[in-house]
């Protein structure tokens, strides 16, 4: 059986072609059975960032001209320059690496598991499907948990989320502020509600905005000359206006710090020009990071992604060998069931032309000379067929094809596929 | 027998240093780290246990013997929590301060069972046991107070590789640092009781056992927070340096 991977992402194609190929969950699948229905193994991964297709046909070529011809259709036009093809052990390790995030825009990034978990669910998979995404799967989840590839954050607004957990611990009932009903205050919003925090307050200097933000983020509108006095409750305050002058000052700060009683107070500006007060960060207890503060800690944590990612990719690395050794294995599989059907031909053949012979025998005696018989014949073939598996990983089909040639078994009609040795 | 048993723990308690220090570029030596304290941990129990089967009465009533009981106390009480990967940092501060108060016992004789002197009474044994147990939870409060105050500095400092050691929270350190004290202060309570019960009387040691007892029961009753928690955990510890544990040995003897 050959493996085939045909597909296009982000680093060979702009959005203009991939997005020709972009294909929701149910067409994905849809398009994965069709080739099943054909006779073929195969799955569709189709994500923002790429389009693939895997496919498992007795013959490499068969596979690779079955997705080309597929993703062709879609694209209504030929993709060739946009298109990587790869099979066997490369078009696995291709597969290991896109589940570990290391083929991903931003390393380690962690949809991307969850994409493929749906792309095999959805698809036709056979036998070499099935254990290569359950080990892509598998190979995703071990680079995460053995490496920090997938640990920083890579977003301005979850590097400010992450930063208000080195404060806070867990943020489950920390109460935010969100100063500004903007895009940019919204989605650092989203990141802290997604880890527990509840918003408690929206404040904008058009109320109309706030109120709908507020709504939006199951919160209530505040005014904005409301909010100094607010801080007292709060435990983050997001701000992303658009004011030229700075909304909170030092000041106002340090008149409520007394009634935190020295809960710390962690504060986001993401706001160009600044919101707060610099001299605000100086405060006991106050902690404040504006946009630029926050865009150095994601550089820093791209950093470290990249870093892990060479570790990640000895563990995946690793993964597909391991693939590879089970894919060369199969092709010894014929072989060897040719060979076992032949050593038992044989033994019942034998067994029958003694039939006479061994009529005297009680059937507790019949017993024993059938199980004698069978454990010789296993004896005989376990050794041969182990190396010929070992062989199978590391030398190809040649040992399957010594099998074949050495007991006949072409010969016999047995195998469908007789394959030639060197020199014959 | 003692030095088979001494040096592996001290060579675990340092490799541990070592890993723990490299675990802040590469976490993968955090796991060694932690084995070389668990494993230094077991030797020392063994090195106690074999100290106390073979001594004449409480081994560890000299000031070298008290350093390496308090020692142990100090790496079980990290140990209670210390292995979780977020603490990993607050061991870079504990086990070296470990390895070489062990490496110091040993020179003052530590880790020897022989001499004739004994504690007298179960009393006794009992305030020295309390109140080191006491002093190692009071030490393991201040490597919390310390690792508070760099993380925070790190924090105002805005160090962008800051979530890349993956240190604990800083209220969870707050939060840990008073438990710790809240452990300590009762046993250096009930530890000072039986000193009291032993002998009635005020020498240096004692005044100073108080005054430490006097600022840490203050520290559970007004609860401060933050950096001001941190500071007194920190004078609370240089307070307890001052009672060298040698002079807790002699006032026995």
């Amino acid at each position: 059986m050959r493996l085939a991977l045909v597909g296009t992402s982000h680093k060979l194609a702009p959005v203009e072609v991939r997005e020709r190929v972009a294909l929701d969950g149910a067409a994905a699948s849809a398009l994965a059975h069709e080739l099943g229905a054909a006779g073929l193994e195969a799955v569709c991964l189709s994500t923002c960032n790429r389009t693939e297709l895997y496919v498992v046909a007795p013959e490499g070529e068969d596979a690779r001209a079955a997705a080309s011809a597929a993703l062709g259709r879609l694209a209504d036009d030929d993709l060739g320059p946009h298109l990587y093809r790869l099979t066997d052990e490369a078009a696995a390790l291709h597969l290991f690496r896109v589940a570990a995030g290391l083929d991903s825009m931003v390393p380690g990034e962690g949809e991307i598991l969850g994409q493929v978990r749906a792309a095999y669910e959805g698809g036709a998979c056979g036998p070499v499907l099935d254990k290569l995404f359950r080990g892509a799967l598998h190979a995703g989840r071990k680079a995460r948990t053995e490496t920090a590839i997938g640990e920083s954050p890579s977003s301005v607004s979850s590097a400010a989320a992450a930063l208000a957990q080195q404060v806070f611990g867990e943020l489950d009932g920390r109460n935010v502020l969100i100063l500004g009903a903007g895009e940019v205050g919204e989605l650092a919003a989203r990141n802290l509600v997604s880890r527990g925090a509840n918003v408690a307050f929206v404040a904008n200097r058009t109320p109309e905005r706030a109120t709908a933000l507020a709504e939006r983020l199951r919160s209530r509108p505040l005014a904005l000359d409301a909010v100094a006095d607010e801080l007292a409750g709060v435990d983050v305050l997001v701000s992303s206006t658009s004011s030229p002058d700075f909304v909170l000052t030092r000041s106002q700060v340090e008149a409520v710090i007394g009634r935190r009683r020295g809960r710390p107070l962690f504060l986001i500006d993401l706001a160009v020009p600044r919101d707060v007060e610099p001299a605000v960060g100086e405060l006991d207890g106050c902690f404040l990071y504006d946009i630029d503060d926050l865009e150095a800690v994601v550089a820093e944590s791209l950093a470290g992604r990249r870093r892990e990612a060479e570790r990640a990719e000895t563990i995946v690395a690793a993964e597909a060998s391991a693939f590879r050794d089970w894919l060369a294995s199969l092709d010894v599989v014929p072989a060897i069931a040719s060979l076992r059907e032949h050593a038992e031909a044989i033994r019942t053949a034998e067994l029958a032309k003694a039939q006479g012979r061994l009529e005297g025998l009680s059937a507790s005696e019949r017993r024993t000379v059938e199980s004698l018989t069978s454990q010789i014949v296993n004896k005989l073939l376990h050794a041969p067929i182990v190396r010929a598996k070992e062989a199978a990983a590391l030398e190809g089909v040649g040992y399957a094809d010594a099998l074949r040639h050495l007991f006949g078994l072409d010969e016999d009609g047995r195998d469908a596929h007789p394959r030639r040795l060197p020199g014959q | 027998m003692a030095e088979l048993l001494f040096w592996p723990a001290v060579l675990a308690y340092g490799e541990a240093a070592v890993a723990y220090a490299g675990n802040v570029r590469y976490p993968v030596l955090g796991r060694f780290a932690t084995w070389g304290v668990r494993i230094g941990w077991l030797i020392q129990t063994a090195l106690l246990v074999w100290q106390a089967v073979r001594a004449d009465g409480f081994p560890w009533d000299t000031w070298a013997g008290s350093l390496n009981l308090f020692v142990w106390l100090v790496v079980g009480g990290y140990l209670v929590w210390g292995c979780k990967p977020r603490y990993r940092l607050l061991g870079l501060t504990v086990m070296p301060f470990a390895a070489i108060l062990l490496l110091a016992s040993y020179v003052g004789g530590g880790a020897e069972t022989d001499g004739s002197r004994h504690l007298s009474t179960a009393f006794l044994v009992l305030h020295v046991g309390l109140v080191l147990a006491a002093f190692a939870a009071l030490t393991l409060a201040a490597a919390l107070g310390g690792l508070y105050l760099w993380e925070e500095r790190a924090l105002k400092l805005h160090r962008p590789g800051l979530l890349r050691l993956r240190a604990p929270s800083l209220l969870t350190l707050e939060t840990l640092g008073l438990r710790t004290v809240a452990v300590g202060v009762p046993l250096l309570t009930l530890g000072m009781i039986a000193g009291f019960v032993h002998r009635a009387s005020l020498d240096p040691q004692i005044v100073v056992t108080l005054v430490v007892w006097a600022l840490y029961a203050g520290f559970l009753v007004l609860r401060p927070r933050g950096r001001r928690a941190a500071y007194l955990q920190l004078a609370g510890f240089a307070l307890v340096l001052t009672a060298p544990l040698g002079l807790l040995a002699t006032h026995l003897s």
